[in-house]
């Protein structure tokens, strides 16, 4: 790319030093914030703001485990989130499967009606979802309501659409000759699907998978109804740090960043799959 | 969002056809025929149970008068046929009205979000095409904002744009002297710019991550050629890159579009229960009408209302991109 | 072919609306059962300094109860932010807990729902008889005339904290008695360089709490004899004109406290940065943000002229928390037991001391911890001039409406627009159109 005709000229490369430097700080000033704050004494984040701490203390991350019981609701969203982008991606890749290698009759109805809940406004359904799972409940015995299943089956059918889409796109782009082969051998289709797409698809699936998990992960709204004590999830539980008495600012600010941490971490290890995902199955 | 489908044309070929057309000779017709849907089966039963069926039950509460007396045993509630409607579209009254307001805010700032989130995402990925030092970090630090959970990233804007001990007053009133006195962020006017940048700083680098998967697909060929043909830097950004990203940004469009028009964490994190005028979006507004003032059958008609123009606007855009894109192709 | 596959869906899809429909909205019209005589749910509000806090307060003493009877009390401590929305789920889908504590403000919107016991004379001779209650708590368990949703377990009422040192300073020797003299004192403050009088302009309930006193003060009341909102009532617009101008005209509030919504004032008070603080019960809360009791005095709140009393006098709304059996509970009995043994004399001073309130019923408030400079205030202020909320089913959408027109005053205030007659019943005008047609 850099031989002298494609080489950016000057103009391009100062633009784009500005840019870049403008927009970085954009990004990062919040995340600075985050950071040191969460290091710094109460008194500083309570009073007038200062970019550097009067003194720097470890303190609201030991109070954070007891000021609301952060471990459990982190084990929560782990279960719920964990789950349910598990759930999530094996339904995914079963409903790509379908539409990217076969011709069947409502084919167009399915992409379409899945693809439409996407501008589902949330506040629609929750109220009837959350009558739905209690009658269930009644009728069946099945805990949906306030149980981390209600839940985890709420989120992965959140993800689903998006990620159905995605992969189709990647699917497609999988060479069919692959699996036609493995059928050919005497695979089954599964077998075909297990050995063959899925192997060449991890990128797809990988994207889908994170996706999935951020989902579960932050999402509010239907947690703060469908939750007690016993099953509140991190996204709802950080609200417990703007107690009566007093706003934690530095406690929220660790908690954030507890929370964060291995959200961020393991999107941007998995960020080329992310990309690659991308590449081949939404974006074409 | 139906993308696939409008999809198929482009590609060309219906795409299950080869495998369709070379069965298995073991495998007897009727099971090949049920195979697909039993693949589709645990998506379809989930999109029923929590998506189909749950709205349905919505329209059907929005038909029906449905205020505190009736939420312990809402079949009982009497039906009011169109009546939640027609409060919630009489423009005069205080309540079409405000939802009229509502709506309005909401699609503005929409417009603006997307707006902005595309061109700023666009514009990075642009710029880190090219490799060059630190293009990695770079790239890495801007995906933070977005993989950030809703909650972290929007109460750290709040601790932020807090009147008196926030950094955006500290810098634009303390430091820089930019303003006469303190602004308010959180509530009135401003709070509509309050919500529009939180809303792009979280919503950029999804546009930021889509066009740079969109820029890996354009065949390098393209631009060398257009380098021999004498075109600078700029130029082939404007012949090439731009329109090979049409048919990328017909979708990421749509998909910004259609999660900023419906995003509540936000909103919800940023103000609380009650949203200052300014920056009264439309989704804390209909849960505020039905969850604040335990109306849930006005709540409802609104969501409908909601929904329609949704479905209105998508089909529409897919329609007019998609003719232009067909145009373009052909 | 695809038209038939989309009918085929359509009528799965209405046959379990059907059948949801069919078993709809949880509950019948019954009352609670008997069938888990040895457990109990009980949602409790955060009273404490913490969830973690409420918990401590709690836990030893659901200990003693089962020791007592035998029945195991699950506890979950809700945060404000949830406790309205969970109730309200509770009472749509008839999962909930078995006794639960309410705002008292909340007692006739929710008793509209039926989701809550009626507490009539029968349950009532189960935990002692009406009679064992302070007169102004029951005033606020629900509608007139009809049987009480709830019993009153803390009570407290407003009282103007001040902080003793920036008196000093300022050279007031003591604390307002009138808003005028209050006025008067904030300029003699303001020389000193602190701020005069915390608020939460953003947060919609101690909005209403001022605003209805304000307006009981002026003669006014938000809602007719028969129920009917009246906001834009000469009086009532007069009234809210009065408070927000304390920010607007009188410039006592600072604008900054436009915004809070998360008792900051509370915090600007227990730091010395402000000289008064209007508050219900603040005491735990200023010692555990290290605010000593000996560095603040408490006094009645402020009325327009002479000293508090009924009528125009009223210097508080009742506040309070109320204590409640929901009505799909599975051990009616346990619950009922559990209600008595909460509102008890010894569990009324225990925990009423753990939350610095003043226990509802009369027995119990003879305990000298009640008797402190501090909680006379109180007690006396509940007893003698205190008014209960407007107990109307539509409570919890005026408060919603009403606090968000107030919010927005104070916003203008703030931003430094004026605050008109005009503007003020503009915007109550608003907040009455948004109430429900009743």
């Amino acid at each position: 790319m850099h031989d002298s005709p494609m080489a950016p000229p000057r103009s391009f490369l100062w633009v784009r030093r500005v840019f870049l430097t403008l927009l970085t700080g954009f990004v990062l000033i919040p995340v600075y914030v985050m950071v040191s704050s969460s290091l710094k004494p109460l008194a500083d984040v309570t009073g007038k703001f200062r970019w550097l701490p009067s003194g720097l203390t470890l303190r609201p991350y030991i109070d954070i485990w007891s000021t609301v019981p952060l471990a459990r609701y982190f084990v929560n969203s782990l279960i719920v989130a964990g789950a349910a982008t598990l759930c999530s991606v094996v339904v995914a890749v079963f409903a790509a499967y379908a539409v990217s290698r076969y011709d069947f009759r409502g084919k167009r109805v399915f992409t379409v009606t899945v693809l439409s809940t996407q501008m589902f406004p949330g506040i629609l359904f929750l109220l009837p979802l959350f009558l739905l799972y209690v009658n269930i409940g009644n009728a069946t015995g099945i805990a949906l309501f306030g149980s981390r299943g209600g839940l985890i089956l709420t989120y992965l059918t959140f993800s689903l659409p998006f990620s159905i889409w995605m992969l189709i796109g990647y699917l497609d782009s999988v060479p069919r000759d692959l699996d036609e082969a493995a059928l050919v051998d005497g695979c089954g289709p599964l077998g075909a699907l297990f050995r063959i797409v899925v192997p060449a698809a991890v990128p797809g699936i990988v994207a889908v998978a994170v996706y999935a998990f951020m989902t579960a992960w932050g999402e509010v709204l239907f947690a703060s109804v469908m939750t007690d004590d016993t099953t509140r999830t991190l996204a709802v539980g950080l609200q417990g740090y703007s107690t009566l008495n007093n706003v934690y600012w530095n406690q929220i600010m660790a908690a954030s960043l507890v929370v964060s941490v291995p959200v961020v971490a393991g999107f941007l290890l998995l960020q080329r799959y992310l990309v690659a995902g991308l590449t081949a199955g939404a974006v074409k | 969002m139906t993308t696939t489908a409008l999809q198929e044309p482009v590609r060309g070929t219906p795409s299950g056809a080869p495998a369709a057309r070379r069965p298995r000779r073991r495998t007897g017709r009727a099971h090949r025929a049920l195979l697909p849907y039993l693949l589709l089966l645990p998506a379809l039963l989930l999109e029923l149970l929590v998506h189909l069926v749950p709205m349905v039950i919505g329209v059907m509460m929005s038909f029906k008068e449905l205020v505190q007396i009736y939420i312990r045993d809402w079949s009982s509630a009497p039906w009011s046929g169109l009546g939640n409607y027609r409060m919630t579209v009489d423009f005069h009254a205080p309540v079409g009205a405000a939802l009229l307001h509502s709506f309005l805010v909401t699609v503005g700032f929409t417009l603006l979000s997307v707006a902005l989130c595309w061109l700023i995402g666009t514009a990075a990925a642009l710029f880190l095409q090219d490799t060059f030092r630190g293009r990695g970090l770079l790239r890495a630090l801007f995906l933070v904002p977005y993989a950030l959970p809703v909650y972290a990233a929007v109460i750290t804007w709040v601790f932020m744009f807090q009147h008196d001990n926030g950094l955006v007053n500290h810098v634009l009133h303390d430091q820089l002297h930019l303003t006469d006195k303190p602004a308010f962020w959180l509530i009135g006017d401003n709070s509509f710019y309050a919500l529009l940048t939180v809303s792009v700083w979280k919503g950029w680098p999804f546009a930021f991550l889509v066009v740079t998967a969109g820029l890996q697909n354009i065949p390098g060929e393209l631009y060398e050629a257009a380098a021999l043909d004498g075109a600078g830097m700029w130029q082939r950004i404007a012949r090439i890159t731009l329109p090979s990203l049409r048919p990328v940004n017909q979708v990421l469009v749509l998909v910004l579009f259609l999660w900023t028009f419906n995003d509540f964490n936000t909103p919800y994190v940023l103000f609380g229960r009650a949203a200052p005028d300014a920056a009264d979006l439309v989704s804390v507004h209909i849960y505020q009408a039905s969850f604040v003032t335990w109306n849930f059958g006005t709540g409802s008609a609104m969501s409908v209302l909601l929904l329609l123009f949704l479905l209105v606007v998508t089909g529409a855009y897919l329609l007019i991109t998609s003719r232009g894109r067909r145009g373009a192709d052909a | 072919m695809r038209s038939i596959r989309a009918a085929a869906t359509c009528a799965v899809t209405l046959s379990l609306v059907l059948a949801a429909t069919a078993c709809g909205g949880g509950s019948s019209a019954g009352g609670g059962s008997n069938d888990a005589p040895k457990t109990l749910t009980y949602w409790a509000s955060n009273q404490g300094a913490s969830i973690a806090v409420d918990k401590q307060v709690l836990q030893p003493e659901l200990d003693k109860f089962e020791k007592q009877t035998g029945i195991k009390v699950k506890l979950e401590v809700v945060p404000w932010s949830d406790l309205l929305n969970r109730i309200l789920t509770a009472a749509t889908s008839g999962q909930g807990p078995d006794v639960l504590n309410i705002g008292n403000t909340w007692s006739s919107s929710l008793q509209a729902t039926g989701a809550l016991l009626p507490w009539d004379a029968k349950n009532f001779d189960k935990i002692g008889g009406k009679g064992r209650f302070v007169e102004s708590a029951l005033a606020s368990t629900g509608a007139q005339g009809k049987d009480p949703a709830a019993v009153p377990l803390y009570s407290m009422a407003y009282a103007l904290y001040y902080n003793k040192k920036i008196f000093a300073e300022a050279g007031i020797s003591r604390p307002p008695a009138t808003w005028d003299e209050l006025t008067a004192d904030g300029k003699k403050i303001k020389a000193q360089g602190k701020s005069v009088l915390g608020a939460e302009g953003s947060n919609l309930s101690e909005n209403i709490h001022h605003v209805f006193v304000f307006a009981k003060q002026h003669g006014a009341d938000f809602f007719t004899s028969d129920g009917k909102p009246a906001f834009t009532d000469p009086k009532v617009v007069e009234a809210v004109k009065s408070y927000v101008d304390l920010m607007a005209r009188d410039q006592v509030i600072p604008t900054g406290d436009a915004e809070y919504a998360q008792n900051q004032s509370v915090s600007d008070f227990a730091k010395g940065r402000q000289a008064m603080l209007l508050w219900q019960s603040a005491s735990a809360n200023l010692k555990s943000q290290g605010m000593p009791d000996s560095d603040y005095g408490i006094a009645p709140v402020p009325v327009r002229s002479g000293t508090p009393g009924p009528g125009t006098q009223i210097d508080s709304m009742v506040a309070g928390i109320n204590i409640a059996v929901f009505r799909d509970t599975h051990n009616l009995d346990g619950a009922t037991r559990f209600v008595k043994f909460m509102t008890s004399d010894d569990e009324q001073k225990i925990l009423n001391k753990a939350y610095s309130s003043i226990p509802p019923v009369t027995s119990a408030q003879s305990d000298p911890a009640f008797g402190t400079p501090a909680n006379t205030v109180l007690k006396n202020t509940l007893a003698t001039s205190a008014a209960a909320l407007p107990q109307v089913p539509n409570e919890s959408q005026f408060e919603t409406t009403v606090g968000t027109a107030v919010k927005d005053l104070f916003a203008d205030a703030a931003a430094g627009r004026a605050v008109t007659t005009d503007s003020v019943r503009a915007a109550l005008q608003k907040a009455q159109q948004q109430m429900p047609a009743a």
